[in-house]
């Protein structure tokens, strides 16, 4: 579009990555422009791609525990949940039931902080900084907490096949429900600040929407569909780990806010209120713990031999902060798995942002981008190629961009 | 969308029914998990490749499925494909995985897109055909999806033969060993500190004032 006819102004094609702020992580996007309004969107990923399923068929199930650790930095917990799930139910383990207990409630906190730092993220995208300050402030308090139960802020290496490597102590229980207290006393007001300051209704309803209809069609996970109004929760449908015990409700923004309207304002409904209800779930965990072991077999060698007789195939999923996990083993009498497919939740999410950001402005790029928690990572300029000359447009510009958005808003 | 919903046996009875030779085997797994013991199920069908699209149109008839991912294995004379579905979502502990398994020949590699029925899946399907090398006919989008520009065509990372990585692309890192041609390290920290020590004398001559007099007290 820019080459030919330099006269030529519009649609002119505006190329965002494959770094860029509103990312945690590289991908390409393109966007055709007829003014401030995005006409077409497109999207390149892979510029992180670093073959984990490669990698790991060529080794155990044992040492694949430890890179699933390592595949998101967020989620600790949910990549290593849903293989050892795949690979438990090939070898026919039944794990401990207090090793359920104790996976829920590390997965739980994990989906505190993931939720805490996304909705700073989306206070900075918006320009209010002070809110990004607020929220990475409390979310250290869940942090606190991962590294007292697990020993680690990320990468928590609490997950072994046939249950966890780590169990949860009673002197421990005072600091997990001091944790709980803190969030619940947090709540009210994080819920008045996010959905009752009226800059961020401005720039979020009804912006970036995604119908049930396309949620459904392209596949979308986690808190992106219920968003939308998708009844989905890999928790409640189809229980795994602790979460068949307890009393589990899907989060939809019409049951908070009485409708649904799919944009960015109700996924931060639906996130902020996961929070809550992910205290609410460890506090009954640890009320029913049952106690016992918390491992199948405490000997690696004996784990490692069984690999060798495992055979077939099977699937393991779990409901991760930006939603469904999918890891897919075949296992053939050796020890490395023959075939280990990973599925993040954003692989599922990434289709969404077409329909969502098609029709919107320029400068509500970062906020759409970021709405649906894309596991991508951290970004710097932006290429603007306009007329057949291509000038570089830093972080600060596109960032600039939206809060100069929200100023006019304010006025 | 029917409005019961049906066992996982009642699942399977629907395939078989609808596709009659084109399904190969079935398999319905249950698993429990937590003090409870609740089932969760997840149903595998072997089908032919011609009964894929037909299967699809089974599946969104009985509740319109969630297309989780689409995972593929190298067999050695074959490369299978599996399509993860889940149906009756939305239901407290009531949906079913459903996989739908094809097995391509090596000689004859190609499935039909399913795209036109499920939307997202282009984004699988892409991946399928960088990773394994299977041509999924009729794909909306051929592009590649992870893999860089330049990587070689005819490469496929997931494939145990002749087309999949060669050792010459393998990086060991432990080979790897220090680079030669680094340039040489700053000066010893042990002399930058007796230079500095040197100076301070230097300085104290010239002012007239002992180095470090308060230390030299504190020592006696």
């Amino acid at each position: 579009m820019s080459d030919g006819n330099p006269a030529k102004t519009t649609p002119y094609t505006v190329p965002i990555g494959p770094i860029h702020p509103a990312l945690k992580e590289p991908v390409m996007f393109t966007f055709r422009m007829n003014g401030e309004q995005i006409e077409k969107a497109d999207f390149a990923p892979g510029q992180t791609h670093r073959g984990i399923e490669w990698m790991g068929m060529r080794r155990n199930p044992i040492q694949i525990v430890h890179l699933t650790d390592r595949i998101c930095g967020i989620c600790g917990v949910s990549h290593s949940l849903a293989f050892a799930r795949a690979v438990e139910q090939i070898m026919e383990i039944d794990v401990p039931e207090r090793a359920d207990y104790i996976r829920a409630i590390i997965a739980e906190f994990e989906r505190i902080q993931s939720h805490l730092l996304w909705a700073g993220m989306a206070a900075h995208e918006l320009g209010f900084d002070t809110l990004l300050h607020l929220t990475w402030r409390v979310r250290e308090q869940a942090m606190d907490t991962i590294e007292l139960l697990t020993g680690n802020r990320v990468n928590y290496g609490i997950i072994q096949i046939g249950g966890v490597r780590r169990d949860i102590t009673p002197d421990q229980h005072p600091a997990i429900h001091e944790c709980l207290d803190y969030y619940r006393d947090l709540q009210g007001k994080l819920l008045r600040i996010f959905l009752e300051d009226a800059t961020i209704q401005m720039r979020c309803r009804d912006c970036g929407i995604l119908t049930r209809d396309d949620a459904l069609r392209l596949c979308t996970v986690g808190p992106t569909a219920r968003a939308s109004g998708v009844n989905m929760d890999v928790r409640v449908d189809f229980p795994y780990a602790a979460y068949g015990d307890l009393d589990i409700e899907p989060i939809l923004p019409d049951r908070y806010l009485g409708e649904t309207r799919g944009d960015v304002f109700d996924r931060i409904v639906v996130r902020l209120l996961e929070v809550e209800q992910s205290a609410g779930i460890i506090r009954q965990c640890l009320d029913v713990m049952p106690a016992g072991d918390i491992l199948w077999e405490t000997k690696i060698p004996k784990i490692l031999a069984a690999f060798k007789k495992a055979h077939g195939e099977a699937v393991g999923r779990h409901e991760a902060p930006r939603g469904e996990v999918l890891h897919y083993v075949r296992m053939d009498g050796k020890e490395h798995p023959t075939a280990w497919k990973v599925k993040a939740s954003s692989y599922s999410n990434l289709m969404s942002w077409i329909p969502m950001l098609e029709g919107e402005q320029i400068a509500d790029i970062p906020i759409i981008v970021a709405s649906i928690d894309p596991c991508l990572s951290c970004t710097d300029r932006v290429a603007v190629v306009r007329g057949g000359r291509r000038s570089i447009m830093t972080k600060e510009e596109l960032h600039r961009l939206s809060v100069e958005k929200t100023r006019r808003l304010m006025r | 969308m029917s409005g019961r919903r049906m066992t996982p046996d009642e699942v399977v009875a629907v395939f078989a029914r609808e596709l009659g030779g084109g399904v190969r085997g079935t398999r319905i797994a249950e698993r429990r998990e937590g003090a409870k013991k609740h089932p969760s199920y997840t149903i595998w069908i072997d089908l032919d490749r011609e009964a894929l699209k037909p299967a699809i149109r089974t599946l969104i008839d009985i509740h319109f499925p969630h297309l989780s991912v689409i995972s593929g294995t190298d067999i050695g004379t074959a490369v299978e494909l599996n399509y993860h579905f889940s149906i009756y979502y939305g239901t407290k502990g009531g949906e079913y995985m459903v996989t739908l398994t094809v097995a391509l020949p090596k000689d004859d590699l190609r499935v039909p897109t399913i795209a036109d029925l499920i939307p997202g899946a282009v984004f699988s399907e892409r991946e399928k055909q960088e990773m394994l090398g299977v041509e999924v006919v009729g794909i909306p989008d051929g592009r590649r999806l992870f893999l860089p520009e330049e990587f070689p065509e005819g490469v496929y990372p997931w494939r145990k033969d002749g087309t999949g990585i060669p050792d010459a692309m393998v990086k060991d890192l432990w080979a790897v060993g220090r680079p030669a041609n680094r340039p040489a390290r700053p000066v010893v920290a042990r002399e930058v500190q007796g230079e500095v020590q040197a100076a301070e004398k230097e300085e104290a001559k010239v002012t007239g004032r002992a180095p470090s007099t308060e230390e030299a007290e504190r020592h006696e």
